[in-house]
């Protein structure tokens, strides 16, 4: 499996038309302990960009937004009573949702996980 | 200290209610009855009494203490205008009297107060007409999108979408969406102002509206806001002000002037009456004249006698709150206006912005400015030096309250890593600033020398440091707990 970033510090994971998302230690990093995940419903049609489902942390509610365009076909309910996977695994047990994506291009603009440290550092 | 609950003894009363004897009335039916009693705490007056008094003292308000909270304006309240709203001119009519023939005279001091009430916030703010109803400053945002989809929709166009700067308050963005917007944000170039090309992009006949917080959450004032109000009105848009931080810029910059149709206003922020734990609050929506048929609730008209009356709006979006909103909060504000004058209110913002800019220049080497400009009311600071030591903004937050200040605003503007937020407001002393000044500079001192320690504070209050990640995973707000 292929693994991308975004600006917005979300990860998709993907193969083929299917994809698993969530977001990155850097992001649960900066946001502190989270407190609540408002889950996507199954079957919720995302655009890239746009908002796929909110996340809560001690410091504030944040907006996660989708890295392709398709449709969330589960979402991962653990953290909906255990929250604090997304600290402890963010990018593997604390995945958000899975999803169908309608175009495996939506990734080209992606960053790869040697360019998101470079994006990372730039931030410093 | 004990909950009340915990202090309830089986059958113990603060008040005895008399056996019903008026007889020949028939009593309550059955279906009107309780069916159990109500969970209430069983204690008397005396432990009621003694129960809210340590609680009160317990609590922190700007009457005690400094209160730097930015975002939200914590001037003091000027005890005049508690008595302004005391008198029993105002405190003893009843809303009702607006509809009853022979109530007209009682309210005519009221109906007059509320229209001077209003054209003198014309005047603060350039704009033309006012609706005093809303109860918030969110509430007076909901209004104000409500307004200007009305106006769009009068024009038989359909326009769905707001465009938002990140540096707006998160009001903002909500207020659109509960109005049925879809909404578009735009990032804040380098000088903490929106991006000026990403906001000519996004700029097309489907925006209703763009929304700026003026000065913004950065506590910095826009340069191009003349030129943001002109380019949405080429677009056939409209430009709303979030007015809450007017403390900044009252007699010196009129948001109607720059070329905002609406904006609202926040009473208990500007205009010294008080925050009353989220409520009772006043959130006045001002717009220009082509928008004032679609102001939520009846206007106040004064006839040509001198007299005032009540009409319907015949375009209103409708009422937003019974009668005139929050009466007792407006007369305050209006008490507090006349106390100020006009040169009054613009010495108050002289003396927030300049206070604002004295704690900003005194804690620049010691805290991360992420944006070194002059600021308005506020100076929005970064923890992000002390967190290389792994101090956040929130341990300075705690320490704070061991130097008995209120903390400041934390992680908030979203924009800026660890933000502390300031904003000391007119009304603190030069002897209190440097005071709280001193406290940020050894918050800034002991975080490097001991940082463990440091993260223990606050050790001086009646309870300590408190586990908010887990009140938040499993909030817990009922007793008892089955
Ligand atoms: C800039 C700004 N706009 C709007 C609001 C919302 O006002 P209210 O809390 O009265 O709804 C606030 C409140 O802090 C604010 O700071």
């Amino acid at each position: 499996m292929d693994i991308y970033y975004t600006k917005d510090h979300e990860w998709v994971k993907v193969e083929g038309r299917r994809g698993i998302m969530g977001i990155s230690a850097y992001a649960v990093k900066q946001l502190g302990d989270i407190t609540y995940v408002e889950l996507p419903e199954v079957g919720k049609e995302i655009t890239k960009s746009g908002v796929v489902c909110t996340v809560e942390s001690v410091k504030a509610a944040s907006d996660i937004y989708a890295p392709v365009t398709g449709k969330v076909t589960e979402a991962n309910s653990v953290l909906e009573s255990a929250p604090e996977k997304l600290n402890e695994s963010p990018e593997d047990e604390g995945w958000i949702a899975k999803l169908e994506i309608s175009s495996p291009d939506d990734v080209n603009d992606l960053m790869t996980p040697d360019k998101y440290k470079e994006f990372l550092k730039s931030l410093e | 200290m004990k909950l009340i609950y915990e202090k309830s003894v089986e059958g113990r009363k603060g008040v005895k209610i008399p056996e019903r004897d008026v007889k020949h009335y028939p009593a309550l039916p059955d279906n009107l009855l309780r069916k159990f009693p109500a969970g209430l705490p069983e204690v008397s007056e005396l432990d009621t009494v003694r129960h809210f008094s340590k609680l009160s003292k317990e609590n922190y308000s700007v009457d005690s203490n400094f209160y730097p909270l930015g975002s939200c304006t914590m001037k003091y309240n000027p005890k005049a205008l508690e008595e302004a709203a005391a008198l029993g001119g105002f405190r003893n009519l009843h809303p009702f009297l607006c509809y009853s023939p022979s109530g007209k005279h009682s309210i005519s001091g009221a109906l007059e107060l509320l229209y001077n009430l209003e054209k003198a916030l014309t005047a603060v703010t350039g704009m033309d007409e006012v609706s005093l109803q809303p109860m918030a400053g969110a509430h007076g945002e909901f209004a104000g999108m409500k307004i200007a989809a009305a106006f769009h929709a009068s024009r038989g166009e359909e326009r769905k979408i707001v465009i938002v700067p990140d540096t707006s308050h998160g009001t903002n963005p909500a207020s659109s969406a509960m109005s049925g917007f879809d909404v578009i944000t735009i990032a804040s170039d380098k000088n903490g102002e929106m991006d000026m090309d990403e906001y000519k992009k996004n700029l097309n006949g489907s925006v209703a509206a763009v929304m700026m917080t003026c000065p913004n959450t950065l506590g910095i004032f826009n340069r191009n806001i003349r030129e943001v109000c002109e380019l949405a009105h080429k677009a056939g848009a409209l430009a709303y002000c979030d007015g809450a931080n007017m403390n900044a810029i009252m007699g010196k910059m009129r948001p109607g002037d720059a070329g905002f149709d609406i904006m609202h206003l926040n009473m208990h922020k500007t205009f010294a009456t008080p925050h009353g734990g989220g409520g009772p609050g006043a959130g006045p929506v001002c717009v220009k004249k082509n928008l004032a048929d679609f102001l939520p609730g009846p206007a106040i008209i004064k006839g040509a006698d001198g007299g005032f009356s009540i009409i319907k709006r015949p375009r209103s979006i409708g009422r937003l709150a019974p009668f005139f909103g929050n009466f007792g909060v407006l007369v305050k504000a209006y008490a507090y206006i006349l106390l100020m004058g006009g040169d009054g209110l613009a010495d108050a913002s002289e003396k927030a912005v300049l206070n604002a800019n004295y704690i900003k220049a005194a804690l620049e080497k010691f805290y991360e400015l992420p944006y070194k400009r002059r600021c308005m009311h506020e100076c929005v600071f970064s923890a992000s030096k002390q967190m290389e030591q792994g101090v956040h903004a929130l341990d300075i937050a705690k320490f704070l309250i061991d130097r008995g200040f209120h903390p400041p605003t934390i992680y908030f503007p979203l924009i800026v890593k660890e933000a502390l937020m300031i904003e000391p407001t007119e009304t603190e002393s030069l002897y209190t600033i440097d005071e709280f000044i001193e406290a940020m500079k050894d918050a800034a001192q002991e975080a490097a020398e001991d940082p463990e320690l440091f993260k223990r504070h606050p050790l001086s209050s009646c309870i300590g440091r408190l586990d908010e990640t887990s009140a938040a995973r499993k909030l817990n707000i009922k007793y008892p707990e089955k």
